[in-house]
């Protein structure tokens, strides 16, 4: 064989769900909850600013780390996060924040460092850890502390040796958040270990009780931290791939220099579209914001009266449901789909730390989301 | 504030269950019934109709906006001239407005001559009223906040991480 995978691409998994897919494909009503992006159309004064762009023929490359008005208008935004970071070099604009994501792996890692991943977590960390030679060193949630990270668990995985500590709150797949005194705790322990932190800020505006808190607001923290965020979920973007990372001027240089050579610059007319975001989109993101809360409160009480209680997720658009006794979250995922026509994604995708759960995404309209769930009521009721 | 809350909800979409609307709140349905009642009894929410879209009915359906100008003397105020009018069942809206002219009125009726005449026949020869001008709806875009057209698709996929 001429075209031999190398042994770093042979290692990347396979996706989880893939079988999923095919057997939703069988089927021609099908409700998706398994869907991980919003159901929204990104706003339209942001839209209009892309097409507006096009028509200028704004369609060159931009300053490789994104143009500078849009860092500048990046740098307003996460003031109110607590964050503060200079648009001329500590902040670089990304093609989605995976990008991100893959150049703080490729930047910070080297072969044989250990990173430290919560689990259950979003997919996309191992395979960039295991790209970069890097071991993981998974780090046990539970329901029992709603899925929040503690120092307790970071201790008892042996985190303390760590090289890399990778956060993601709001959590993809639980919906768990950690607030300013749950993230305390992380920082002192990433200070006295020593801890590079890549801290996965992306569904930050999607908080639904209290404020989001970004650890690299910590004392400390800032000179260890990459922030990840974007424009996807809060904005509604995901197709339009933008993101960025922030970070003390050295390290955002170094992402910069592989970004340079491997992505040159990210999307033209995306970057646009992101400057309206964040000139005139407020409103917009108030009220998904207060659709997805709505939505979220009427999925965890449904949940509840069905028989199958969750904790309360308060962020991202997933709430993470126990499977009923006797079953496994594989069998209960791939039934529900096909007695039913009910997509949702079995929570051990995730991880180890995700079986016996189901990731449910309310991102979806409320007519779908009822019909779903009175699906959903009916399988259970059916297999009790 | 639960009444706020509830009538944000009934003006997104007013054929929310009383459950649904527990369900979407940190209320319980007796809560949720108490804040409707007040709010109706308040005289807050005046109604709950459909928003229709009339090029999808067979019935041909007409629609007017008409501008009115008028002259108030000591004895006639806006309220006056409004409470007159707005009595019409084919007066849907009437509005006193800033600008170019004072009252800005939506007339329904089943045919043009019907609008027509109302106008002209109805409303022109009341005293206060010096003008009208009447601009007849050629087709809806946008009806109370919702988008008459095709909408976006969602095109997602079924599972995406």
């Amino acid at each position: 064989m001429t075209l031999e995978q190398s042994e770093r691409a042979a290692q990347v998994p396979p996706s989880g769900i893939r079988r999923f897919f095919e057997i939703a494909e069988e089927r021609d009503d099908v409700i998706s909850l398994g869907v991980g992006e919003p159901d929204f159309s990104t706003p339209w004064a942001a839209r209009d600013a892309a097409i507006a762009s096009l028509e200028r023929g704004q369609t060159s490359y931009t300053a490789n780390r994104g143009m500078r008005e849009l860092r500048e208008a990046i740098s307003d935004y996460v003031e109110r996060f607590d964050l503060s970071y200079d648009p001329a070099d500590e902040i670089i604009v990304t093609t989605g924040a995976s990008e991100a994501v893959d150049l703080a792996f490729r930047a910070f890692v080297d072969p044989g460092d250990t990173v430290a991943i919560p689990q259950p977590s979003y997919l996309s960390y191992e395979p960039g850890v295991g790209l970069a030679g890097g071991e993981v060193l998974p780090v046990q949630t539970t329901e029992d502390d709603e899925f929040r990270l503690t120092s307790e668990a970071l201790e008892a995985a042996g985190a303390a040796d760590a090289d890399v500590l990778v956060l993601c709150y709001p959590n993809n797949p639980t919906g768990a958040i950690m607030t300013e005194a749950d993230l305390e705790p992380i920082a002192d322990f990433a200070r006295e270990h020593d801890l590079t932190v890549f801290s996965d800020e992306i569904y930050a505006e999607l908080t639904y009780e209290g404020e989001h808190a970004s650890i690299a607001a910590f004392e400390g923290m800032r000179e260890r931290t990459v922030v990840f965020n974007g424009f996807s979920k809060a904005h509604a973007m995901t197709g339009l791939r933008l993101g960025y990372a922030l970070g003390p001027a050295e390290g955002i240089d170094a992402m910069n220099r592989i970004h340079q050579y491997t992505m040159l610059s990210a999307p033209t007319t995306a970057q646009h579209a992101a400057l309206e975001a964040l000139a005139s989109c407020e409103n917009d993101v108030r009220e998904m914001v207060d659709q997805y809360d709505r939505r979220r409160r009427f999925v965890l009480s449904r949940f509840a009266e069905l028989g199958m209680p969750c904790f309360e997720a308060k962020g991202a658009f997933y709430v993470f449901p126990k499977v009923p006794d006797g079953w496994d979250c594989e069998t209960f995922a791939e039934e529900l789909l096909r007695e039913e026509g009910v997509a949702v994604v079995p929570g051990d995708v995730f991880g180890a730390g995700g079986k016996g759960h189901l990731r449910v995404s309310y991102a979806t309209g409320l007519e779908e989301l009822r019909e779903a769930l009175a699906r959903i009521e009916t399988f259970v009721a059916d297999h009790a | 504030m639960s009444e706020r809350e509830v009538l944000e909800l009934l003006r997104e979409n007013a054929r929310y269950s009383t459950a649904d609307i527990a369900r979407m709140t940190d209320l319980s349905e007796s809560e949720v019934e108490a804040a409707i009642e007040e709010l109706e009894a308040a005289g807050v929410v005046r109604g709950y109709q459909a928003v229709v879209d009339w090029d999808k009915l067979e019935d041909e359906r007409v629609r007017a906006e008409v501008e009115l100008n008028v002259t108030l003397d000591r004895e006639t105020g806006y309220a006056d001239i409004a409470e007159r009018l707005a009595r019409f069942p084919q007066v849907k809206a009437l509005r006193l407005v800033s600008g170019d002219y004072d009252f800005d009125m939506e007339v329904e009726a089943d045919s043009i001559r019907e609008v027509s005449q109302f106008v002209s026949e109805k409303v022109a020869p009341v005293p206060e009223i010096t003008q009208t001008v009447t601009h007849y709806v050629m087709t809806s875009y946008k009806e109370n906040g919702i988008e008459l057209g095709d909408g976006d698709d969602d095109d997602r996929l079924s599972y995406s991480l």
